[in-house]
Order: C-alpha cells, then sequence, then structure tokens
C-alpha cells in the first residue's frame, strides 16, 4: 500500500461530488483526503483525492473513475514531480508564559498567527502532510485545542497543464 | 424548426426520435403529465404491467431478444423503487435500458414529499449514468443521450428521473442533432500492434481455447466468431451469458464453463496455455478459485470496457475494443501467421479434449420412484420447441439445467439473469422478448419460487395479447438452496419447502389469468403436452411440470474451491491426467 494523489477533472454538474465519493465508498477504497474547486476553465472542477492503495487497485480505481460519464480526465501526481500542499487552521493554547515559544515554533515553520486571545492562539499553516505533521509535533506539548484542515491541493511540476497531458480515452490499453 | 410543447409532450415526442416502439410501465402522480400524450403517440405502444420490477425485466427481456434499448418507466418513490432491482440486474448484464421516472416537483425534493425518494442518488452505483431532469427544455437532450449511453460502449441501463414540474413546463422542443459528452468516448477500434501480437500467441500456443462471454451477443459477433474458431480449429467455450454466441453443435463447441459446467470445457481452461478472452469478465462463478484458474494460461482479454481487464486476472495482452472489431481483424492477422507456416499442431489437445468430453459427458439419472425427472422435461422442451425458439430461464436449478441441455443454436435465443442471479427475471423477460421477437416461439422456463415472485405479469400478457408459454419447473421447493443444504448443510432443509404441488394450483392460477393450465407429474406425458402448448397461440400458456425435488446439478465446482475439484457426480472426481497434460 502507498499513498497516491490522483488530480480529477470533471463536468461540473449537480451529483458529480456524490458520484466520485460513492465510487470509492462502492469498490472498498477508502480516501485520505479530497479537495474540490473550480478551474481555470469554466464549467470544469477540479479534485483531489489522496488514496492509500496498491498499485492493483489504483489502476482499478482509476479505470472505474475514467466510466463515470462525468469524469473529464485523470492524472496521477508523483509526489517528486509535483507540488502538494495542504491548509491548516491550529488553535493552540499559549498565555503569557508560554505564548513567546509558540511565536517562535511558528516562526520555524513559517506559519502565520491570524488570531489572538488571553488564552490561545490561531495559526494559520501551509505545506505538505509531512511538514504539517512535523509542525503539530512540537506544538502538541502545548496543547492543541482545535484543527481544521483542508484536503491535499496538487499541481504537476514544470510549463505543462493537465490539460496538455494525454486525455484519458487515448489511452488503449493499461 | 421547434414547437412549443409541454415537457411531458417533448418526452413523448424525444421518445418517438429515439425510435421507441414500446415502453413497459405503471403510471403514478408524478409521471402522470406524460400518460396524457403518450395516449395519442403514434408509433410508441405503452404496456401497463402489474408491477414496476415487471416493467423493468420485460425491458431487459426486449433488449437481450431484440438487440435495441428496452424502455421501462414508473412513477416517483415506490414506482421507482421497484425498479431499482431490473436496473441493477441490467447493470451487471450489460443489457440496454432505459428507465424513466417521475420525480416530485423540484420545489419540493428534499423535504420528503409524498412519494419522494432519491431515486437518481439510489441507482448510482448501479447505472452507467443517470440523470435529474428538473427544465423541461432540458428533456431532449436527456433523452437523446440516455439512448447513446444505455447502447454504446459497453452498454447498460440508463436512469432519467424528470420532477413534474418540468413534465408540466413549456419550452420549444428540439431535438438535438448530436451528443456532446466529452467525457464519454469509448475505444471501440482495437489497435493494431496488440491485434498482430495477439495473432502471434494464437498461432503458437498448443492448448488454446477461445473463453467466450455476454459480450460476443451484444456486440452481435457471433459470425465473426465462428469463423475465427474454424479458421484455427481452437476449441470454444460459451459462458452462461455467452450460449448461443457458438452453436451447440458445432464439433469445436466444449459447452459451458463454470461452477455448473461440462468436465470438458472446465478442463479445457484450466489445462489451456492461452486463452483467448472475447468480451467475458473472469467473473468468479467461471473461475472458481482464482488462484487456482487456469493456472499456465496466458490471456488474450479482448472487452470494451477498459476496467474489465486485469481486473481479476492479469492480462498478457490486453485489447480495448469493441470484440466484433477485434476478431473481424484478428482473422486476417492469424491467416498471415498461417500464410508464413506459423502454425501450431493441435492435435494432441484435441485428443485430451475429445477424451474428457466422451468420458464425462453431460448426463442425469432418471428418479427410481417414477417420478418426473426435471431435466428430462427441459431436455424434451429444447428437442420439440427447438433452437430457433427464445428461452428466458429464471435462476436456481432450472436456470443450469437449461443452460445445459438445451442445444442453442443461434445468439439471443437464451435470456438470463446472470450476474446479479434475479429470481423474477423469466415470466417479465419473456413477455418482453415477445414483444420484441413477436414472430418467435418464447419459452419461460422458470420454478416454482421464481413464478411466485412475478407471475402476476401473466395478466399483462393475456390482455396485451403476448401469448408467451411457460414451462413451470415444479420441485416444490428452492430447488438451488436446497441442494446446498443437502450437500454442505447435513440435509437439514430450513426453510426451502415450498409445497407447491399443492399450494397454489398453478393450473388453476393460470386459468384465473386467462391462460391455458396443463399439469404434468410423469414422462409419458411431457412431449403431448409440450407439442400441444406449441399449437396454442391465443393465449399463455402454463404448464406446471411436478417434478423429482432431489435432483441435483452436476457437474458442480463448489462455491470456494478451485476448478480442479470439480465433480461430475456427487463424490466423483474426473481423472484429468490421462491423455495429455
Amino acid at each position: 500500500m502507498a499513498r497516491h494523489t490522483l488530480s480529477i477533472l470533471v463536468q461540473d454538474q449537480p451529483g458529480v461530488l456524490a458520484r466520485i465519493s460513492a465510487l470509492f465508498s462502492r469498490r472498498g477504497y477508502n480516501i485520505e483526503s479530497l479537495a474540490v474547486g473550480t478551474t481555470e476553465t469554466e464549467g470544469v472542477s477540479r479534485m483531489t483525492v489522496v488514496v492509500n492503495v496498491d498499485q492493483h487497485a489504483l489502476e482499478q480505481v482509476t479505470k472505474q473513475l475514467n466510466k463515470l460519464i462525468n469524469v473529464l480526465k485523470i492524472v496521477e501526481l508523483d509526489d517528486s514531480t509535483a507540488i502538494a500542499r495542504e491548509l491548516m487552521l491550529i488553535k493552540v493554547k499559549a498565555d503569557d508564559h508560554s505564548r513567546t515559544k509558540v511565536l517562535e515554533l511558528v516562526e520555524l515553520f513559517r506559519a502565520k498567527v491570524v488570531d489572538v486571545s488571553g488564552d490561545a492562539v490561531t495559526i494559520e499553516a501551509t505545506g505538505s502532510i509531512d511538514k504539517l505533521e512535523a509542525f503539530l509535533n512540537v506544538l502538541s506539548p502545548h496543547g492543541i485545542k482545535e484543527i481544521v484542515q483542508s484536503g491535499v491541493v496538487a499541481l504537476a511540476r514544470g510549463g505543462r497543464s493537465i490539460a496538455d497531458r494525454s486525455n484519458k480515452n487515448s489511452e488503449r490499453s493499461i | 424548426m421547434s414547437q412549443h410543447l409541454t415537457g411531458a409532450e417533448s418526452l413523448v415526442k424525444s421518445l418517438e426520435h429515439a425510435d421507441v416502439e414500446v415502453v413497459f410501465g405503471i403510471p403514478g402522480g408524478a409521471i402522470l403529465p406524460v400518460y396524457d400524450p403518450l395516449m395519442d403517440s403514434p408509433s410508441v405502444r405503452h404496456i401497463l404491467v402489474r408491477h414496476e420490477q415487471g416493467a423493468g425485466h420485460a425491458a431487459e427481456g426486449y433488449a437481450a431478444a431484440s438487440n435495441r434499448v428496452g424502455v421501462c418507466m414508473a412513477t416517483s418513490g415506490p414506482g421507482a423503487t421497484n425498479l431499482v432491482t431490473p436496473i441493477a440486474d441490467a447493470h451487471m448484464d450489460s443489457v440496454p435500458m432505459v428507465a424513466i421516472t417521475g420525480q416530485v416537483p423540484s420545489a419540493f425534493i428534499g423535504s420528503d414529499a409524498f412519494q419522494e425518494a432519491d431515486i437518481r442518488g439510489i441507482t448510482m452505483p448501479i447505472t452507467k449514468h443517470n440523470y435529474l431532469v428538473t427544465r423541461a427544455e432540458d428533456i431532449p437532450r436527456a433523452i437523446k443521450e440516455a439512448f447513446h449511453l444505455a447502447s454504446t460502449g459497453r452498454p447498460g441501463p440508463v436512469l432519467v428521473d424528470i420532477t413534474k414540474d418540468a413534465l408540466q413546463a413549456s419550452a420549444d422542443f428540439v431535438w438535438p442533432s448530436h451528443v456532446d459528452l466529452p467525457g464519454y468516448k469509448p475505444t471501440t477500434k482495437p489497435h493494431g500492434r496488440q491485434i498482430k501480437e495477439a495473432a502471434r500467441m494464437i498461432v503458437d500456443a498448443h492448448r488454446p481455447v477461445f473463453y467466450v462471454g455476454g459480450g460476443v451477443i451484444r456486440s452481435q459477433a457471433h459470425k465473426e466468431l465462428r469463423q475465427l474458431a474454424e479458421l484455427t480449429g481452437i476449441p470454444v467455450v460459451t459462458t452462461l451469458m455467452a450460449r448461443g454466441a457458438f452453436p451447440d453443435s458445432h464439433p469445436q463447441h466444449m459447452g459451458m464453463p463454470g461452477m455448473h459446467g461440462t468436465v470438458g470445457a472446465v478442463g479445457a481452461l484450466q489445462k489451456a496455455d492461452l486463452l483467448i478472452v472475447l468480451g467475458a469478465r473472469f467473473d468468479d462463478r467461471v473461475t472458481g478459485k482464482l488462484e487456482s484458474f487456469s493456472p499456465k494460461s496466458k490471456v488474450i482479454h479482448i472487452d470494451i470496457d477498459p476496467a474489465e481487464i486485469g481486473k481479476n486476472r492479469y492480462a498478457d495482452i490486453p485489447i480495448v475494443s469493441d470484440v466484433r472489431e477485434a476478431i473481424s481483424q484478428l482473422i486476417p492477422a492469424v491467416t498471415a501467421e498461417f500464410d508464413a507456416g506459423n502454425r501450431a499442431d493441435l492435435t494432441a489437445w484435441w485428443i485430451t479434449l475429445n477424451h474428457w468430453r466422451e468420458t464425462y459427458p453431460l448426463g442425469y439419472d432418471q428418479p427410481t420412484d417414477g417420478t418426473l425427472s426435471p431435466q428430462y422435461v427441459i431436455e424434451r422442451l429444447g428437442k420439440i420447441a427447438g433452437p430457433e425458439a427464445i428461452y428466458a430461464a429464471g435462476v436456481g436449478q432450472h436456470q443450469m439445467w437449461a443452460a445445459q441441455f438445451i442445444g442453442y443454436e443461434n445468439p439471443n435465443t437464451w435470456l438470463n439473469s446472470g450476474g446479479l442471479g434475479t429470481m423474477g427475471y423469466s415470466i417479465p423477460a419473456a413477455m418482453g422478448a415477445k414483444v420484441g421477437a413477436q414472430d418467435k416461439t418464447v419459452w419461460a422456463i422458470d420454478g416454482d419460487g421464481c413464478f411466485q415472485m412475478t407471475n402476476q405479469e401473466l395478466a399483462t400478457c393475456t390482455i396485451n395479447d403476448i401469448p408467451i408459454k411457460v414451462a413451470l419447473i415444479n420441485n416444490a421447493s428452492l430447488g438451488m438452496v436446497r441442494q446446498w443444504q443437502n450437500l454442505f448443510y447435513n440435509e437439514r432443509y430450513s426453510n426451502t419447502d415450498l409445497h407447491s404441488h399443492s399450494v397454489p394450483d398453478f393450473v388453476k392460477l393460470a386459468d384465473a389469468y386467462g391462460c391455458h393450465g396443463i399439469r404434468v407429474s410423469t414422462a409419458e406425458e411431457v412431449d403431448k403436452a409440450i407439442e400441444r402448448s406449441m399449437e396454442i397461440n391465443d393465449a399463455p400458456v402454463v404448464i406446471d411440470f411436478q417434478v423429482h425435488r432431489d435432483a441435483m446439478v452436476w457437474p458442480m465446482v463448489a462455491a470456494g474451491t478451485g476448478n480442479d475439484e470439480i465433480q461430475f457426480a456427487r463424490d466423483l472426481a474426473p481423472q484429468w491426467e490421462r491423455g495429455d497434460d
């Protein structure tokens, strides 16, 4: 089993998110993270799905997704050739004694404080999954009160866009 | 030129444009607006069924017999949910079908309104695609796309759910000139290089087999298959879904593989060095335990659905294509190899195959107590009704016997529920088949358990002059389940006794439905009853064949075991080693 990041271009139509998430659950695959948003093209949305499956299952899930009529294109983004980022908002306990230490960590991880109150600060952090995990580890001794995170979004490096990549249906065999 | 029409009128007009000749359905509140203009349609016939499940299976039977898209219609809520079983059935067996359902007005959606069910959400995993249409102007495009999706690529069911307000609103009617589905472009032509490689592998193999699935029937590739088979001299096996794709009388036909397949067909797959898989999907009822299935063979897998390739078995040569197109291209490619002198000798393989075929033919024992053998009934039916008739089976023992003991010579003459295994399929499917092939004799071969799930459609048949014939294989039990209880549950027959030799009285039931009812309980009466039924065409016929209940389906590969462990009769395993390995 390994973590795979799929970028899926879909027609922006009612029910398309349900179709995709239902397909994952019906075929027995768990979604680790999912992010949806609009794209540069009107009527087309982009989903970034992170799944933890083996190679055979990945091939199956990709083929089954391709069969959905509203799916336009699927590209697997390789960690080494893509940029993947996640956004996290973290509420950490911070009083007069500990605030300075927390702020040092924020500085160190190039995160940002977005709200301060008497007993806590709220931090905005972006980065790879690994970086955010490391950040949480060092913050946890101070007491994490609340976390919210977006799904991973990812883009391939280099000048080519997903639209330049080969279309799903030109793929004749596996 | 456009006309201003209500949504309901534009739906009927769309069905006319889609060349629909018949719709099976039942009206109700949300779909009601459609039924008014439907009365005036010059070309669309509506057949009022007695249960929506019957409408769905009738649409399937119509499609399977005629190679056209079957259409069923129901109202919202329970009407729509009653279609769920046939939609799932059509999805599993790749049947081209369009289901149209009424939906509560769009303003009520999500409010738990009367007869509201989220049928689009419910059918998402069991349709090829589905639509919720809330505006009158969107109806023609949805219908055009639905028929295109249902009938092209890998066929399947498409549901179009239309809100009542969309049916009542007005819009200009425009029948789209083309479909615009950027995410749907099925690959129908094979890759030339793959075909060449496949041809080379085929001529080199010493123990090759054509593993033929239902895709050959759906793509109408039977003529091309026969040509390729005769060109190569390679043995053919036809799966449950492919019975009729290759003539049973053909000397190269080894029969049906799988859980209840012939020893010859199962052995051919097991001992092969090459499987040429044509529109089949390595279903678990064919492969048995996957790890021990055909362990020494390479695989050429041809299927229009890329997701089937490599799903259960690795394909050495994957070919995504319409199977008819691929076979057409394989014929010259193989010929070219032969012309170049490349041709493996299949003599030893055929010696082995013929040995299996002669040693382990299909057979059955006559009951010793003078009761009627179900296999005998089905065998006689096949002989008397012949290979031009259409046979639609239910699910269970009678289905397997019908697959085994009737000789199929033509495609689209064997209809059954293969993937989903839906009891109750037979009667409504036979009804639909008779509507789709009016000049053919259509026999429903049904069990007494199945029959009691959907026999209300006999009323539909009688009233609408659809004279199907029913061979009811009545063993007064849920026979296949009983067989498993006999084999695997110490003969403890929990809840499989249906008492249907006495309740209900099927002859009286037939009579009540305006059908001819005949009861047969001895072998001597069998031919006469079938012959008499063949002469009756003014109404449906039901023959209640009261048969022996301890008859079993053999051969059998027990669930969870490997194909090598096939038994051709109780505790009797074939000797594979003689001949060749």
